[in-house]
């Protein structure tokens, strides 16, 4: 049976154990006046549901994890005893011939009988699996509607108990997002510790040069690698630095100008419009870079006689501060407004201009939110990723000039992981290596963030 | 008493008044223009990819009389039939006046391969049109297409040009014999991907964006819902809370590459799921989308006043009746959009379905969520890499499109929040 009918059969299932208890609820309380029912019907109905679904589903999920593994051990028994002793990627490739008998996509025309013998082995046992997980299941959901069913009577505090079960169920969704940043902590520090035995910290670190061109097979042609992660870094650094050069200073002064200079009329129409621009997704962005500003800044070179490469950081700098313009100015407009009017009236009351009153008094007082949002800026401009895979370059040069081609963090992620994988080579490994440094960097930033808007921040009254 | 206090303040002032009125009007100045500049590039952006993208909509296509002829073609043979022969015969036939077999062939290669396809279809669901002559219109070539629209210009030289000034006359002559015209490109939609780019459609890959959202919503709005009402309404003020607290908002924060790599170490590598399918990529972007809208559905719960829950609390409903009664229905509206707004946001996503494999070519609509997929922005950023010139047309046209979905999913949101939003 496959699991989506068998979970919707469950469900089924629990609608009846719903009505069904509902109405004997109904039925008790009808019958006898002088006795009052603990809860009211429906809650009757919601335990005998309850008691139904969760434990069926749930023994549904942990067999649909659980088994695959288990049938495929179970299967490939017979195999590894017959050849004897196999490393654990040659286990895996045979695991995977199999699996691909099971299917029916095989392309060899020659097929070992023992896979095959393994082969049906698998596919007799998953189907007998199936029935089984399907008969256990339903009779749990079946045995679980029928205990509730029998206890239904006055005294029962159904809705105290189902109250209880919901409660439980809120709980566990908000700790999902505690195992989401696990998850993604667990998953990269492995793969990095994986890529760290093979190559040093220190190297990673601080190597100057970054090839990851390496040979996958024995008897491929390709360079041996080095990772040296500083070229990747600077890269990032560098269109990052553009990125801001253009971020803040416009976005700061729209913010300036929106929250102090423009009436409400022009406020609520152009606010939007600049929403419209955080919201175009980055993979537009990058192909206007690649298409558009990437040769209008070669053609302009050519003009004054500089060279500029094709892929020039200061293309995808561009059009990411563009993108970026319109967070810091979202961001710096609430800080600003956060500022209070007594302040600005004092400053006015002195005789100051406007511009002195924002230069002398509004930007000091919102400074740390300023910085703030800056720094959040900062962290959004390094984690951006389709802007520069497809407008800047994929050579790891050590450079500072804006005008050659140079790679960042994010273009070599995607890089090494489209396309061809091994998982145990250092050129996939590196990836998940790169991808932790951009975890952690862009933690520190959002720490940092927050801990100078906390500790910097005036409090006003 | 010295000179100087014989000037009063208000001298002092007047002096430097000048100036500083200049700087306030620089610096205004300076506020404005950079307001103006982003809105200037926001319609540089916007009219760039309009004006490139508007002619995608329409396609070359050639009227052909194609001889359905019964020796080619046999009741029983309709799927293997050789169906180019008779397109290329055709297309032979309106060039009566062509010897050469170079010629010939340049001629054969005016038409599109997949005028075979669309005879197909036309004989398979009418066999009995075997043994008669059809007029029928079948799509021209990518480079024709180009030239048909002005992408390839006439005025350069001939040796730089895809299309030579012989395939230029002959196409001069269709257009003339009112055999070659732009229609609507029905492809464009109903098509899925292909490596030609007059037969490449989106609908593959707006289905791929289908299934994926459809896991995303029904995956992250129920658990970010809950989380937020467990947040707002249950939870102990204590460490383990603060540190979820902590922890949501430092997720926001996470570049969505990074959820790429979670997605392919955990859901490909640890649970063995099926490589580029929907399934994967919705649960990625549920990842990636959940603080988002718990995020959104905490403003939310937050600006239902306590008053309401006092009053339902007074009147002896449980704390469970008070949420699901009266505080959920109040804060539907914000959750909702605040959903809205995170799914629009996981339609534009691109990083981390490259992660997992969703850059595949795919040519067949997917049908279900274990089918190997991709989505209208990885479609994007795949065209953008082609290098016909016709598919930075359809690439432009697939930017429109996504970019129509986006307005239509935040009008939506602003609607939803201007018609419900009480303010208290």
């Amino acid at each position: 049976m496959p699991p989506l009918l068998l979970v919707s059969l469950v469900l089924a299932l629990s609608t009846l154990a719903f009505w069904q208890g509902k109405r004997r609820a109904f039925a008790l309380s009808t019958q006898a006046s002088s006795v009052k029912m603990h809860s009211r019907p429906g809650y009757y109905g919601m335990l005998a549901a309850l008691w139904c679904a969760l434990p069926a589903l749930t023994i549904v999920v942990v067999w649909q994890l659980a088994a695959d593994s288990l049938l495929t051990r179970m299967a490939m028994d017979g195999v590894a005893a017959a050849k004897g002793a196999l490393t654990p990627d040659q286990v895996n490739l045979l695991v995977n011939d199999m699996r691909n008998l099971v299917t029916g996509s095989v392309v060899d025309s020659q097929i070992d009988p023992l896979l095959q013998a393994a082969a049906d082995r698998y596919s007799g046992m998953l189907r007998i699996s199936h029935m089984a997980l399907a008969v256990v299941a339903l009779v749990t959901a079946a045995v679980g509607a029928y205990l509730v069913h029998a206890r239904i009577k006055p005294s029962l505090r159904a809705r105290n108990q189902v109250e209880l079960v919901i409660e439980v169920i809120l709980t566990l969704c908000s700790t999902f997002a505690v195992f989401i940043t696990i998850g993604i902590v667990l998953s990269v520090l492995f793969e990095s510790i994986r890529f760290f035995q093979q190559i040093p910290f220190f190297d990673f670190l601080f190597g100057l040069k970054w090839s990851p061109q390496m040979a996958i097979r024995a008897d491929q042609a390709g360079s041996s690698g080095s990772f040296g992660a500083v070229p990747v870094l600077m890269g990032t650094f560098l269109i990052s630095g553009i990125a801001m050069a253009i971020a803040v200073p416009f976005g700061l002064m729209s913010a300036i100008y929106l929250s102090e200079y423009a009436g409400p009329k022009f406020r609520a129409t152009v606010k939007p419009l600049l929403e419209i621009l955080a919201g175009v997704p980055t993979v537009v962005y990058g192909f206007f870079a690649a298409l558009v500003v990437a040769p209008f800044i070669r053609d302009l070179g050519v003009m004054t006689g500089l060279s500029v490469s094709s892929e020039s950081a200061l293309a995808a700098g561009l059009v990411m501060g563009i993108m970026i313009i319109p967070f810091v100015s979202s961001l710096s407009d609430d800080v600003i407004n956060a500022v209070p009017q007594a302040m600005r009236d004092g400053s006015y009351g002195l005789g100051a201009t406007k511009s002195e009153t924002i230069k002398l008094v509004i930007l000091p007082a919102a400074l740390p939110g300023i910085v703030g949002s800056i720094l959040l800026a900062v962290s959004r401009a390094i984690g951006e990723t389709m802007i520069v895979v497809m407008a800047a370059g994929l050579a790891a040069n050590l450079t500072v000039n804006p005008l050659q081609a140079v790679t960042t963090v994010t273009v070599q992620i995607v890089t090494l992981l489209v396309g061809d994988q091994e998982f145990d080579s250092p050129k996939t490994l590196a990836a998940f290596a790169l991808g932790m440094l951009l975890f952690v960097v862009t933690l520190a930033l959002n720490v940092v963030a927050l801990y100078v808007v906390r500790k910097y921040r005036e409090e006003y009254e | 008493m010295s000179e100087n206090h014989q000037i009063s303040t208000m001298d002092r002032v007047s002096v430097g008044l000048a100036a500083r009125y200049r700087k306030e009007r620089r610096f205004r100045l300076f506020g404005i223009s950079a307001i103006v500049a982003s809105l200037l590039f926001l319609a540089l952006l916007l009219a760039s990819i309009t004006a490139k993208g508007y002619t995608a909509f329409r396609q070359t296509e050639v009227l052909l009389d194609v001889y359905l002829d019964p020796a080619v073609l046999d009741v029983h043979n309709l799927a293997t039939a050789n169906y180019a022969a008779l397109v290329r015969d055709a297309a032979l036939a309106l060039f009566s006046q062509v010897e050469s077999r170079q010629d010939k062939r340049i001629i054969g290669k005016l038409i599109s391969t997949g005028a075979a396809y669309r005879l197909q279809d036309l004989v398979t669901s009418k066999p009995e049109l075997i043994g008669s002559t059809r007029p029928i219109w079948v799509p021209a070539d990518d480079e024709v297409d180009m030239f048909v629209k002005g992408h390839i210009p006439r005025d350069v030289p001939e040796a730089e040009r895809r299309v030579s000034d012989k395939q230029a006359s002959w196409i001069d002559q269709l257009v003339a014999a009112d055999r070659l015209k732009l229609k609507f490109n029905t492809a464009f939609f109903q098509a899925g991907d292909s490596r030609e780019p007059e037969l490449a459609g989106i609908r593959g890959a707006a289905a791929g964006s289908m299934f994926t959202l459809a896991i995303t919503l029904l995956l992250s709005f129920p658990v970010g819902v809950a989380a937020a009402v467990y947040l707002e309404e249950f939870a102990p003020k204590n460490r383990w809370t603060d540190l979820i607290e902590v922890n949501i908002n430092n997720l926001a924060a996470i570049p969505s590459i990074v959820f790429g790599l979670l997605g392919l170490a955990v859901f490909l590598n640890f649970m063995n799921l099926p490589r580029s399918a929907s399934l994967v990529g919705g649960l990625v972007l549920t990842l990636m989308t959940l603080p988002t809208i718990i995020i959104a559905s905490r403003a939310s719960l937050k600006s239902v006043p306590p008053s309401i829950r006092e009053a339902a609390l007074g009147v002896g409903a449980s704390k469970m009746q008070t949420i699901s009664h009266h505080i959920l229905p109040l804060a539907m509206p914000g959750m909702m959009t605040g959903a809205i707004i995170g799914m629009a946001r996981a339609l534009g996503e691109t990083a981390p379905l490259l992660m997992i494999g969703m850059v595949a070519f795919i040519v067949d609509v997917p049908n279900s969520f274990s089918d190997p997929a991709t989505v209208l922005p990885v479609q994007i950023f795949l065209w953008a890499d082609s290098p016909e010139r016709a598919f930075v047309e359809r690439t432009s046209a697939a930017i429109m499109i996504l970019l129509l979905l986006l307005l239509a999913m935040n009008a939506a949101a602003v609607f939803l929040r201007n018609k419900f939003e009480r303010r208290w």
